[in-house]
């Protein structure tokens, strides 16, 4: 008993310092006019990848880049840029894989198009694969046969095999 | 799964004489094993050939546009260096810092590159150093640059979309960045790269 209160007790103040400790945004003092351009801030910031390390963004980046990086969007925002116009300069200068989505154009066309295209392969694939089923079975019962009768008698349903047919 | 195959078996063998229905689904089993697997080789063949190549390396969007303006002074003699100031020259420029591990092997090269015929100026970035440490690294390595360029804050890097160090970028008479080489230089590509830009006039 006095085993497991102690243990709840450690878990309890892992938990709470974890707390204290996990908000992973890496902190700079910018002096916000006010709490909207601040959500902006965050908001840009989240969209936009450290090109330092790579899979984080900019808001959760300690890297001394991503700290540049987000210096000059405050900046911007300062000026009165809008956030378009603060991710087109970014895109301007490190290209579309700056940004965590990336736009529609030649060179990404594959990225874009490539899940459409399986899908669109899948579905014919699998409706190919069920026509021809559906004909082999249309076709032995014309002839009122069955196709597993003679090898297993009455093992299983004969109609529907379209599992194992190809 | 000996079920499945001999099921197969079966059909074959009892399905042919039915004659028209279940022809074009045989012809089409060909199909439906050739195109997913053209299509599988296609995918491998784009996956193998960029096996080699470092994901961490983004091509710059700046290559064929002009280089951004900037102006600061010289790390040594406090001279301002300027794109206006260097403007009408081809020249190679290299960002580099003394805390900058990769910069130190590359250094060599251009400390040779400065004494070949026909060389470009070759102008210094001094990208987020302290100057104190910038002047004994060039003490202690040897100074290859015409010029160094001090961005102490990064704001000339960031224009130029230099994401490390070392990163050095041909520009030409024109302002306009022809090549940019993400990590350490060697003395093939400044070659290769000189004789691109047409050398020193």
């Amino acid at each position: 008993m006095m085993f497991r209160s102690c243990i709840t007790a450690i878990a309890l103040v892992f938990i709470c310092t974890s707390a204290l400790i996990s908000p992973a945004h890496a902190i700079d003092p910018l002096p916000f006019t006010d709490l909207k351009q601040e959500q902006r801030f965050q908001a840009v910031t989240a969209e936009l990848r450290c090109l330092q390390c790579q899979n984080q963004n900019l808001a959760d980046s300690d890297a001394g880049l991503a700290k540049d990086m987000r210096q000059q969007i405050f900046e911007m925002m300062q000026k009165g840029d809008s956030d378009q116009q603060i991710k087109q300069y970014m895109i301007d200068r490190y290209g579309d894989f700056v940004i965590y989505s990336p736009p529609f154009n030649w060179q990404n066309s594959l990225l874009w198009l490539l899940p459409l295209f399986a899908a669109v392969g899948g579905i014919t694939f699998v409706s190919l694969h069920f026509r021809s089923a559906r004909q082999l079975a249309a076709a032995h019962s014309k002839t009122g046969e069955n196709p597993r009768s003679n090898t297993e008698p009455g093992a299983r349903a004969p109609q529907v095999d379209a599992g194992d047919n190809w | 799964m000996t079920d499945g195959a001999k099921t197969a078996e079966i059909h074959t063998r009892e399905v042919e004489p039915f004659g028209a229905a279940p022809k074009p689904a045989t012809n089409l089993r060909w199909l439906l094993f050739l195109v997913p697997l053209l299509l599988l080789i296609a995918l491998g063949a784009l996956l193998a050939s960029n096996l080699g190549k470092d994901p961490k390396i983004v091509p710059s969007p700046l290559i064929g546009k002009p280089a951004p303006n900037f102006s600061t002074f010289d790390l040594l003699s406090g001279a301002v260096v300027s794109s206006e100031t260097l403007r009408g020259q081809a020249f190679v420029l290299n960002v580099w810092a003394s805390w900058c591990a990769v910069c130190q092997l590359e250094h060599p090269v251009f400390n040779a590159y400065k004494q070949t015929p026909g060389a470009l100026p070759v102008i210094g970035l001094n990208y987020k150093d302290a100057p104190d440490d910038a002047k004994r690294w060039l003490a202690q390595l040897g100074n290859p640059y015409q010029q160094i360029a001090v961005d102490a804050s990064g704001k000339i890097g960031l224009d130029l979309g230099v994401y490390g160090a070392p990163e050095t970028y041909f520009i030409d008479r024109n302002g306009i960045i022809r090549f940019k080489q993400i990590g350490e230089m060697t003395a093939q590509i400044l070659a290769e790269q000189t004789a691109l830009i047409g050398g020193a006039q």
